[in-house]
């Protein structure tokens, strides 16, 4: 497998999420299958953020679901800290692409349910939802629902309504796709200030290269699917803290890009071919 | 427009539609008059009608025993619905046995059912109510259905991966999206308890807006019909102005219309 990631992975009874020879598979309309995901291997380590990078349709929001328990595995398995994981992943929060906040609940009874399910007395929830929104940069917007917000304040009370609950292991599936250029970027900073407070293990999918080297510590790529697999795993030599947008002027970013980018081109090239240009 | 504006205009339309039934009424073209007295009244006589009616004070009973029957139809009504809305969209082997049977009550006209309810309940409130339960029912009970199975799934799998168990996914997703969808319904479903209660009381009784106009016809009263016709149609724009408010308060979280067309 291309890539500069050795031999030394960490033991994986240490590792946040391993996937091991994981295969997922869905029954189409007409009773055929379909698989997504073949056999790929995938070990997360406490504190480390990894990107998974692959063309539309690659599977890799498949990967993360399975990871999170909310698809099981055709075959293989998935442990979470050392423990094979039935049913949904407790240990984790995850952030979707699409629009995931309760619509009929205020921004800060958003961020507040995740502790008020949990049992924590409402007054608490409701006063450690507002010190979240201020972390997220949304300090006095508490009062308004999700459709008064933009979408990259929403993104931010998302991002706070997962990371009250202090998850160990945070899952996100393109959280940032739907902004725009700037916004991304200001998210991203966000999203690394936020991490390196206390480094949660992090799975990040993303189709966009770039933002996949500015934050993460590690890049998987994926084949296009169907029937995707890991075909590489880069280490990114970037120093932190980053700024995501500097990081992009560094030549060891331009290095990294370039190698990663000859290889997944031609995955994207043929994910391009197999959904008709979609 | 402005508001003041758009008022004036609408009133127009008002003074316009009775300056016509006016001149037509009381006004002779060509030696004949175009809408003659004994079929269409007068917006004298009607408005004569209407101020002795409020003056003498006979109306108030009328009105109280139909917005009782309309009120009481709305609420069984919209519980029934609002349980059984749920029940179906939880069990969808209980909604497919019942389906059929479910179709075919929708498809019944209701006023079919008013001389059964009549003779099983009486000619009091109660089965003035019942027709009124049948309409509102349906409606209630659709959009619960349809608000319990439309829950975005993106929305549910957050809920799941915030630590939600099925009974804080029923009181947190569920019951708040049914409830949108029920009260996004709420113009069509109070209107159709005024329904149910005005065609049972036309139908056989003996009080309510409905038996009002019911009893001036019988008599060839024009203005009493016509009359018992303006107070009606007062009486549903004043309950819907609640219901606006109501709704207003009820659904704070919704995008209005221009906002959603905005973004």
């Amino acid at each position: 497998m291309p890539g500069n990631v050795g031999a030394a992975a960490p033991r994986p009874e240490e590792a946040a999420v391993v996937l091991d020879d994981v295969s997922i598979a869905f029954r189409l309309a007409d009773a055929s299958l379909y698989t997504a995901v073949a056999k790929a291997s995938l070990t997360v380590a406490d504190g480390e953020f990894v990107a998974i990078v692959g063309p539309t349709g690659c599977g890799k929001s498949t990967l993360l679901n399975a990871a999170a328990g909310l698809l099981t595995p055709w075959a293989g398995t998935a442990a979470i800290f050392g423990q094979p994981l039935a049913g949904l992943n407790r240990q984790a929060g995850y952030l979707f692409q699409a629009e995931a906040l309760f619509p009929w609940k205020t921004a800060a009874e958003n961020v507040a349910i995740g502790l008020e399910i949990a049992g924590v007395a409402t007054a608490e929830a409701r006063e450690r939802a507002e010190t979240w929104l201020g972390r997220v940069g949304l300090a006095g917007f508490g009062g308004r629902y999700p459709h008064m917000l933009s979408g990259g304040q929403r993104k931010r009370v998302g991002l706070a309504q997962v990371l009250i609950r202090d998850p160990k292991i945070l899952l996100m599936d393109e959280p940032f796709g739907p902004l725009d250029a700037q916004t991304r970027q200001i998210m991203g900073n966000l999203l690394l200030d936020l991490w390196s407070a206390d480094r949660k293990a992090v799975l990040f999918v993303t189709h966009d290269l770039e933002e996949a080297i500015a934050l993460s510590d590690r890049v998987v790529i994926m084949s296009a699917g169907p029937a995707s697999r890991i075909i590489g795993d880069w280490r990114v030599p970037l120093a932190r803290p980053r700024d995501t947008s500097e990081v992009k002027l560094d030549p060891a970013f331009h290095e990294l890009h370039r190698e990663i980018w000859d290889m997944l081109k031609g995955e994207v090239l043929k994910g391009y071919r197999q959904t008709g240009g979609g | 427009m402005s508001r003041t504006s758009l008022f004036i205009l609408q009133l127009l339309v008002a003074v316009a539609a009775i300056a016509v039934w006016h001149i037509g009424t009381s006004v002779p073209l060509f030696g004949v008059t175009l809408l003659p007295p004994f079929f269409f009244s007068t917006p004298v006589d009607v408005a004569a009608r209407i101020v002795k009616w409020f003056v003498e004070g006979t109306i108030w009973r009328h009105l109280w025993v139909t917005l009782l029957e309309a009120m009481l139809a709305f609420a069984i009504g919209s519980i029934a619905g609002v349980l059984i809305g749920f029940w179906f969209a939880r069990k969808p082997v209980v909604a497919a046995v019942f389906d059929p049977y479910v179709k075919m009550a929708n498809a019944l006209p209701r006023v079919v059912l008013a001389p059964i309810f009549a003779l099983w309940l009486g000619l009091g409130i109660w089965s003035k109510v019942a027709l009124g339960v049948t309409l509102v029912f349906f409606i209630v009970f659709f959009n619960v259905y349809q608000g319990v199975k439309e829950v975005s799934p993106v929305v549910l799998a957050n809920a799941r991966m915030l630590g939600m168990n099925d009974r804080q996914l029923m009181r947190h997703v569920y019951w708040p999206s049914a409830l949108s969808w029920m009260f996004s319904s709420l113009h069509t479903s109070v209107g159709f308890a005024v329904v149910g209660a005005v065609v049972g009381e036309y139908l056989g009784s003996a009080a309510g807006l409905g038996y009002l106009i019911q009893q001036a016809e019988g008599v060839f009263d024009v203005a009493g019909v016509f009359a018992g016709m303006f107070v009606l149609a007062a009486f549903v724009v004043v309950i819907d102005a609640i219901v606006t408010v109501v709704e207003k308060r009820l659904l704070v979280w919704r995008p209005t219309a221009a906002e959603s067309r905005a973004a």
